[in-house]
């Protein structure tokens, strides 16, 4: 055994940033969920008085039935686009594959006021609908925009997790109950939905729990009787004091950890992927003349409708005016211009922020996957359930409790708290994004044979030089995969962020476009702000994308020469 | 278990994927309580046949009658065949007892004729033990007689098998190839046996049909296969033979085969023009010196090029002419090797050389 000084250092380190910056602001946060605002004592008082508030009952309420609903319609869009594309030969399955991550490069928040001039009570929509055949469909009526908005977004989820359950089970699986009799829905019911099941679960349990945690769609729908939201106007309006965010905070974090919960049970010991050597995922049917024509039917309806929020951000970017009309009066560069001129600010500081956040990503990522798969130190696993654990942490409870524990802890130099400096959102960033990146980086260290560093060492490199020259190069695809990952969803990221800025000028581009959202004649530009932050994580999303495709044809050539060797 | 054993014919059956014809005219009978294997290299069509029998791939054309019913439009749900595939296909959602109970559930029978039954195959598979778990948790040896289980609980017309030993470990094969067969005299069920193993197909099954390029090559049984190949391929594929191509000629007012390479083999033959001549490497004898041939041997001067001792036998490579031959002789203990590069003379019984056409 080598010596471990180095990495015990590293990880020592890894450990003080996680306490300081997740582990003990949440811990804070659900401290004082449950003490005594007056005495300091701990209580239940603070819970009790929350259930007694009719405004947190229904806002509970809300949240949790929205979470659902959203769930509900989610699934009613993914589960004939997987079905469909698991299922039948047809050409449409490739843009229902794309179509699948199109909402992702988007956030909710910044659809959410396009999607209210499509589909508002005045919106196109509506307006046709009125005017050709004399009725109205409340979409985006309170509740149900938060609804609407979030299951557009975020049935990627299960339609991604569902398709790879369905594209994993190997067709003598259903090949084998047809030769034992069963047909039919009968066939589908006992043996094909049962094995995509735990892809189901996955998928919805990660749509609920995203729904419930978010901040900003509610706040931009003007939907306030929800938790994310009351805790965050609790916190701006009362103070930092007032019990009722910390209340909320707490119940945020069991529903989130419910909601992850579910989703291991779900995957726990299921590995239902049954794909054999030479099979090829579940039968595929041609479909004939008809079917052909009302699936496309249904796939170009909903691909309208998972476009719409893109659509409309763009009409409004270049709109002039846009209001009791299908369409805006007149088109104009002059947002753009605005944005570029005055708010240019919001773009750099996303850059920076984002930039700096992913870079400490990859980082602290590289170091846990290295130190908990490759050195024997005592509770490495630590490392990675901690920094997994932040998945679980919505934004709103880590802007809370960063704002609890560091407005007191003034920065050597600079004379003001650390809670309001602007690196407190980069480290924000870094933290609600690093499970993505640690993922990443594990995934690209499993890629990277422990006998390539022995043969390094056996040939004299130290443990450092080893990580250097053989192992840092070889995950170098993963890193940047992560690296990207994390750069393009912390570029959009609003519910940590929003409490944690404190001056205009050290503002990312969310908070810009939730400002100019705010005001009617704002939203042009704040949707120019948005067409830019869609560019920015689109590119993003895009280039990983790159990446991973062309580390895993190399990975597969090495295999094959590896293969071809043996 | 009670049904009554089915036989199948098979006529005039071809099979297309698109433009790819994965079957050619393929006519062969399988006797009720027949154990029949079906023999072929990877993409000779051996699976898609078996596949087609269970009724699964694309509409075949011609029949396929079992039990004297033909079954081609026949749905696989409504066959009542029982099919074990390559890799068991056990449902992992499913308990063993679970995977076992589907096929009778699907029947609708009655919960107590199930558990009856289910009991009863599990028991015939000796997995009784192992009723409450889930295949993930099982050998690949049991997850076999899971599916094996699973499948006869349903007393089909006729079993199914591909390639069922593929994936288990050589020892292990051994075994589940003997019970598999002790099974079947046992249930004296018609079962079709898919494998590309020689050995396999030769130690289970009482015949065979051996498939090439989609067509049906010979059937038989194991041993008139390897003795009487009705043509190259089937030679080459069962086993090793020596195989020299060339033609026959008259030579002195008597029909003798020249090989290519100029070997020329004093005998009668039947037909003419392209031949080949075809022997096993231990239907000839070697000796050291020089013989001449007599009535019932051709003699060929020779000389040892290679020696492989592989146990039981010794596999010489002796040079006649331009061709390498393979000749086998036992191995007695104490006896050693003939020398690389000794003059010899190989002595092949006339009644063991096979002519065959091309």
């Amino acid at each position: 055994m080598t010596t471990q000084r180095g990495p015990a250092f590293a990880g020592l380190m890894i450990v003080l940033i996680l306490l300081a910056f997740l582990v003990i602001p949440v811990v804070q946060v659900i401290h004082v969920a449950f003490q005594d605002p007056a005495s300091g004592g701990l209580t239940l008082v603070n819970f009790v008085d929350f259930f007694r508030s009719s405004l947190f009952r229904e806002s509970f309420v809300n949240s949790f039935y929205v979470a659902a609903m959203s769930v509900v319609v989610a699934s009613i869009i993914a589960l004939p686009l997987a079905y469909f594309t698991s299922r039948f030969n047809f050409a449409g399955a490739a843009i229902i594959q794309t179509l699948g991550f199109v909402p992702l490069i988007m956030p909710p928040f910044v659809g959410a006021v396009a999607m209210l001039l499509l589909f508002g009570e005045n919106g196109s929509v509506n307006l046709l609908l009125d005017e050709h055949f004399g009725f109205t469909i409340p979409f985006m009526e309170g509740l149900n925009g938060v609804i609407f908005v979030q299951s557009i977004h975020y049935f990627p989820f299960i339609l991604i997790n569902l398709s790879a359950a369905l594209n994993n089970v190997d067709r003598s699986m259903e090949e084998s109950a047809q030769n034992l009799g069963a047909r039919g829905f009968r066939l589908f019911r006992r043996i094909v939905f049962p094995l995509a099941m735990p892809g189901y679960v996955a998928g919805a349990a990660l749509v609920f729990l995203k729904v419930f945690d978010d901040l900003g769609t509610p706040l931009l729908l003007n939907v306030n009787t929800m938790l994310a939201p009351q805790a965050y106007l609790r916190i701006s309006s009362i103070g930092i004091s007032d019990p009722m965010g910390y209340v909320i905070s707490v119940i945020l974090v069991v529903f989130s950890l419910f909601a992850l919960w579910t989703s291991m049970l779900a995957l726990k010991g299921k590995d239902y992927s049954t794909l054999q050597k030479g099979g090829g995922g579940m039968l595929k049917r041609d479909l004939r003349g008809g079917q052909r024509i009302a699936a496309y039917a249904l796939i170009l309806l909903i691909l309208a409708l998972v476009l719409s929020p893109h659509i409309g951000l763009t009409l409004l970017s270049f709109g002039t005016v846009w209001s009791y009309s299908p369409l805006p009066d007149a088109y104009t560069l002059e947002h753009y211009r605005m944005v570029f001129g005055s708010a240019s600010e919001y773009i750099t500081n996303t850059l920076l922020y984002a930039g700096l956040a992913a870079s400490f990503d990859v980082i602290l990522g590289t170091a846990i996957a290295y130190i908990v798969y490759r050195t024997g130190l005592r509770g490495r696993k630590w490392l990675d359930y901690i920094a997994t654990a932040s998945l679980a942490v919505p934004g709103v409870v880590l802007g809370i409790g960063y704002l609890r524990t560091y407005n007191d802890f003034n920065v050597p130099f600079l004379d003001k708290p650390l809670a309001s400096w602007w690196v407190i959102i980069v480290v924000a960033l870094t933290i609600r994004r690093l499970p993505y990146a640690l993922r990443a980086c594990v995934a690209a260290l499993q890629q990277v044979s422990v006998m390539l560093e022995e043969a390094a060492q056996n040939l004299g490199a130290t443990r450092s030089r080893t990580l250097w020259r053989v192992v840092v190069p070889l995950m170098s695809g993963g890193m940047i995969a992560g690296f990207v990952t994390s750069f393009a969803t912390a570029s959009v990221e609003l519910s940590a962020t929003i409490m944690l800025v404190s001056q205009e000028s050290d503002a990312p581009l969310a908070f810009g476009i939730y400002e100019f959202m705010q005001s009617a004649s704002g939203r042009g530009a704040g949707a120019a702000l948005g067409i830019i932050a869609v560019v920015i994580v689109g590119l993003g999303t895009y280039l990983s994308h790159r990446v991973i495709e062309r580390s895993h044809r190399q990975r597969t050539a090495e295999r094959q020469i590896a293969e071809e060797v043996t | 278990m009670s049904t009554e054993p089915a036989g199948i014919s098979i006529r005039k059956l071809g099979l297309a994927f698109g433009d790819n014809e994965v079957l050619k005219d393929i006519s062969l009978d399988i006797a009720p309580g027949e154990f029949f294997a079906f023999l072929g290299p990877s993409g000779s069509g051996k699976t898609t046949l078996l596949r087609a029998v269970a009724g699964f791939g694309p509409r075949p054309s011609g029949e396929i009658l079992i039990g004297g019913q033909n079954v081609v439009d026949m749905p696989p749900w409504e066959r009542n065949l029982g099919m074990v595939f390559q890799s068991y296909a056990l449902w992992p959602h499913m308990t063993v007892r679970k995977n076992v109970a589907f096929g009778l559930e699907e029947r609708r029978l009655p919960a107590r004729e199930i558990a009856g039954r289910v009991e009863k195959a599990l028991e015939l598979v000796g997995l009784t033990k192992l009723a409450e778990r889930r295949p993930s948790q099982l050998s690949g040896g049991q997850q076999q007689r899971v599916a094996i289980a699973r499948t006869i609980v349903i007393e089909p017309k006729v079993l199914l098998l591909d390639e069922p030993l593929s994936n288990l470990d050589a020892n292990l094969r051994i075994q589940m190839r003997r019970d598999i067969r002790a099974l079947q005299q046992r249930l004296q069920l018609t079962t079709i046996f898919v494998t590309h193993d020689q050995e396999e197909a030769n130690t289970t099954s009482d015949r065979m049909a051996v498939l090439n390029d989609g067509r049906l090559q010979q059937v038989g049984t194991p041993m008139e296969l390897y003795d009487n190949p009705a043509n190259l391929f089937v030679a080459r594929f069962l086993g090793t033979a020596n195989i020299l191509q060339g033609s026959i000629v008259e030579e002195d007012s008597r029909k003798v085969f020249v090989s290519d390479s100029g070997v020329t083999f004093p005998m009668d033959i039947e037909g003419q023009g392209q031949r080949s001549i075809v022997f096993r490497p231990q239907n000839a004898r070697i000796h050291c010196g020089k013989v001449t041939g007599d009535d019932a041997h051709i003699a060929l001067p020779g000389i040892i090029m290679h020696t492989e001792f592989l146990g039981s036998i010794v596999r010489y490579g002796v040079k006649v002419g331009n061709e390498t031959l393979l000749l086998d002789l036992p191995h007695i203990q104490g006896e050693g090797l003939i020398n690389e590069g000794t003059e010899v003379t190989v002595l092949v019984a006339r009644e063991r050389i096979l002519a065959l056409a091309g």
